[in-house]
C-alpha cells in the first residue's frame, strides 16, 4: 500500500528543501512479533525518496542489541532520528508516525536537520537549569489532531537539552503501555514514568511536570 | 488503525507569522483563529485594512471534527482540511496570523485599543473582532472530574482508538454526539448513546446510525453518575418517562453535550447573556462601540461552521464601517502616534 500520494509527496519535498544538514533515520524491527514493521518500513522508504538529505538504516532489536541500547530503543517499530554526525540526539517515535502524526515527524526531521525554530527565551532558561535525566513519553494515536503538537514540544525540549530524552508512543500498537500508564486520552504526557497531564499544553506546563523531577533524590 | 496521511505543514510551508515583525498597531486585531476569526480576517485584509490575527488553536474546534459535510462546495472533507483551507486562504493574502498565542488582556479605555498576549507582546487596534469560540461543555455529573482522562473523554477522534473492541457511551443528541456515535462503532464493541431530551442531530445522521448494528439508543434518559474506581465502568441513568435509575456499563464516556462560550476575556467589558455568550447587534458590534465578536462566542441558536464564517465576515465589514467613520481622525492618529 502506498501511503503517499502525488499531493503528499510534492508538499514533502518542497517542506524538506529547507533541511540544512542530513538527517538518519534509524529504523528498528524485528522478524516475528511485529504488526506494524513492514508498514512502517515501506513507509519511510517513500519518505526519503522526497530528499537527497535523508538516508534510512535498518536494525533489528535483536541482533543488533548494542545499538538498540545506545539510543534506548527497546520496542519495535522504533524510530531514532540521527543527525548528519549519525549522533543521537534523544528523540524517538515508537510506532508508524502516520496518520496526523507525520506532522511531527517531518517537523523532528527538519529540526534535526538545524532547521528548527528556537525555544521562547523564557523557556530556554528554565530549560538550561535541568540537569538531572529527564523521560517523556508522549502517547498518541494517528487520529488525534493534537497530538504532533505535544510530540513536537516534547522533541524540542530534548533537542534542546542533552539531559532530556523525549518519545512518541502509538498507543494502540503498545497496547500495554497504553494500558500501564493508564491512557485513555491523548495526547497524554508522562515524565520519568511519574509525572503527568493530558492534553497538547503550553511549554510552561511541560516546563512544571519536568522541574518536579530535578527536586527529587535519584 | 487508519494510517492514511494527514498532512498539515501549514507549520512548514506557509507562515508569516515568525518572519514578520509584529506590528505596533493594526486597523483591526482579530482574536481567534477559527472560522470565524480566519473569515473575518479575509475580508477585513480586502477591504485594506491592516489586519491581524491572533489565536492558540489555528482551525479551532474544526480540527476536531472527522468528517465535514455540510459546508456549501465541499461534499465531504475532513475537519482539519477544511481547517488548513481557511488558513491557507487567509495566508495567501498576507495576514499576518500570530499562532499558539493567547490573548490574556485587553484595554479599551481609550479609542485606540490595547491587546495584550501571554508572549510579552502587545498591539495596538483601532478595532477588535472576538473571535474565541467555544469550548467542550461537561457533563456535570458526579464522577465526570475525577475519571476525566480515565475513560472520560472529550475526542472522539482522538480517543476513540483507545477503546477498542470495548463498551462505549456518548453522551449527547446534537450532531457531534451522533457522528461520535457512528465512528465509535466502527473501533468499540458496543456503542451507547444517551440524551436526556431527543436527536437533535441532521435526520441524515441519525438514519445513518440507526442502519448500525452495535449502537443502543437512549433517548430521555439522563445521566446521573459515571461510575468508577480509578477507571470508567459505566453509567448511572435515570429515564425520564419511566423514573427507573438503571447501569449502563462501558469502559469509555464521550462526552459531546455541546459548548461553552470562550468569553472570559471581555467578561467585564462587554455584556455578556446567562448563558455566557457576548451580546451583539444585528451587525455583530458588542456593547463597546469598536468591539465586535463573531462565531461561536457570540448570542444565537445553531452553533455551524459557515454560520461562524458568516458572521466573521459581517463582522469584518462592519469594522470597516466603523473605522472609516471614526469621527476625529486627527485625535485617534494622534493616539497612535
Amino acid at each position: 500500500m502506498k501511503l503517499l500520494n502525488e499531493e503528499v509527496r510534492a508538499q514533502l519535498q518542497q517542506v524538506f528543501e529547507n533541511m540544512k544538514t542530513d538527517v538518519t533515520i534509524a529504523l528498528f524491527t524485528k522478524e516475528s512479533e511485529c504488526e506494524t514493521c513492514k508498514e512502517t518500513d515501506s513507509f519511510l522508504n517513500e519518505l526519503i525518496e522526497t530528499s537527497d538529505k535523508l538516508h534510512l538504516k535498518h536494525y533489528d532489536l535483536d541482533e543488533n542489541e548494542d545499538i538498540a541500547e545506545k539510543f534506548q530503543v527497546n520496542v519495535v517499530p522504533a524510530i531514532v532520528l540521527l543527525n548528519h554526525q549519525e549522533e543521537y540526539q534523544r528523540i524517538k517515535f515508537n510506532g508508524i508516525p502516520a496518520g496526523h502524526e507525520i506532522n511531527s515527524f517531518v517537523k523532528g526531521i527538519l529540526e534535526v536537520s538545524g532547521a528548527g525554530v528556537p525555544l521562547p527565551e523564557a523557556v530556554a532558561e528554565r530549560l538550561s537549569a535541568i540537569t538531572k535525566p529527564v523521560n517523556i513519553k508522549v502517547f498518541v494515536t494517528l487520529g488525534c489532531p493534537h497530538c504532533p503538537g505535544a510530540v513536537e514540544k516534547a522533541h524540542k525540549l530534548a533537542l534542546m537539552n542533552p539531559h532530556v530524552e523525549a518519545e512518541m508512543i502509538e498507543a494502540q500498537t503498545f497496547y500495554d503501555l497504553s494500558e500501564k500508564f493508564n491512557v485513555s486520552s491523548v495526547p497524554k504526557v508522562v515524565i520519568n514514568d511519574q509525572y503527568e497531564f493530558v492534553g497538547n499544553q503550553s511549554l510552561e506546563v511541560f516546563m512544571e511536570e519536568i522541574e518536579k523531577t530535578q527536586m527529587t533524590v535519584q | 488503525m487508519d494510517l492514511q496521511l494527514d498532512i498539515g505543514l501549514m507549520n512548514h510551508t506557509k507562515d508569516n507569522s515568525s518572519s514578520q515583525i509584529l506590528p505596533d498597531y493594526v486597523d483591526v486585531a482579530i482574536i481567534g483563529a477559527g472560522p470565524a476569526g480566519l473569515s473575518a480576517g479575509i475580508y477585513a485584509q480586502r477591504k485594506g485594512l491592516k489586519t491581524i490575527v491572533i489565536g492558540n488553536s489555528t482551525g479551532g474546534q474544526v480540527n476536531d471534527t472527522s468528517t465535514v459535510e455540510n459546508y456549501p462546495g465541499f461534499s465531504s472533507l475532513s475537519g482539519e482540511s477544511l481547517a488548513h483551507k481557511f488558513y491557507d486562504h487567509a495566508i495567501s493574502l498576507d495576514i499576518p496570523v500570530i499562532k499558539e498565542t493567547k490573548v490574556v488582556d485587553i484595554n479599551v479605555q481609550n479609542k485606540v485599543k490595547l491587546v495584550k498576549m501571554d508572549n510579552g507582546n502587545s498591539i495596538r487596534a483601532k478595532a477588535i473582532i472576538i473571535a474565541t469560540g467555544s469550548n467542550h461543555r461537561i457533563l456535570g455529573v458526579k464522577g465526570e472530574d475525577r475519571l476525566a482522562g480515565r475513560g472520560v473523554a472529550y475526542c472522539a477522534i482522538c480517543d476513540g482508538p483507545l477503546f477498542q473492541g470495548r463498551e462505549v457511551i456518548v453522551a449527547g443528541g446534537g450532531n457531534a454526539a451522533v457522528e461520535a456515535a457512528i465512528d465509535l462503532s466502527k473501533i468499540a464493541k458496543k456503542v451507547s448513546i444517551v440524551h436526556r431530551s431527543i436527536f437533535r442531530a441532521d435526520q441524515i445522521l441519525i438514519d445513518h446510525m440507526k442502519k448500525l448494528q452495535n449502537i443502543d439508543v437512549y433517548l430521555k434518559t439522563q445521566i446521573l453518575e459515571v461510575l468508577g474506581e480509578n477507571r470508567v465502568t459505566g453509567v448511572r441513568v435515570k429515564s425520564k418517562n419511566t423514573k427507573v435509575e438503571q447501569i449502563i456499563q462501558a469502559e469509555g464516556v464521550f462526552v459531546e453535550v455541546g459548548y461553552t462560550p470562550n468569553s472570559s476575556l471581555v467578561r467585564d467589558i462587554v455584556e455578556i447573556n446567562g448563558r455566557g455568550e457576548i451580546k451583539i447587534d444585528s451587525k455583530m458590534q458588542t456593547s463597546v462601540p469598536g468591539i465586535f465578536a463573531a462565531g461561536d462566542v457570540v448570542e444565537g441558536p445553531y452553533k455551524q461552521i459557515v454560520i461562524a464564517a458568516g458572521d466573521g465576515a459581517k463582522a469584518a465589514l462592519s469594522a470597516n464601517e466603523y473605522i472609516n467613520h471614526l469621527s476625529n481622525e486627527e485625535e485617534l492618529n494622534n493616539e497612535i502616534a
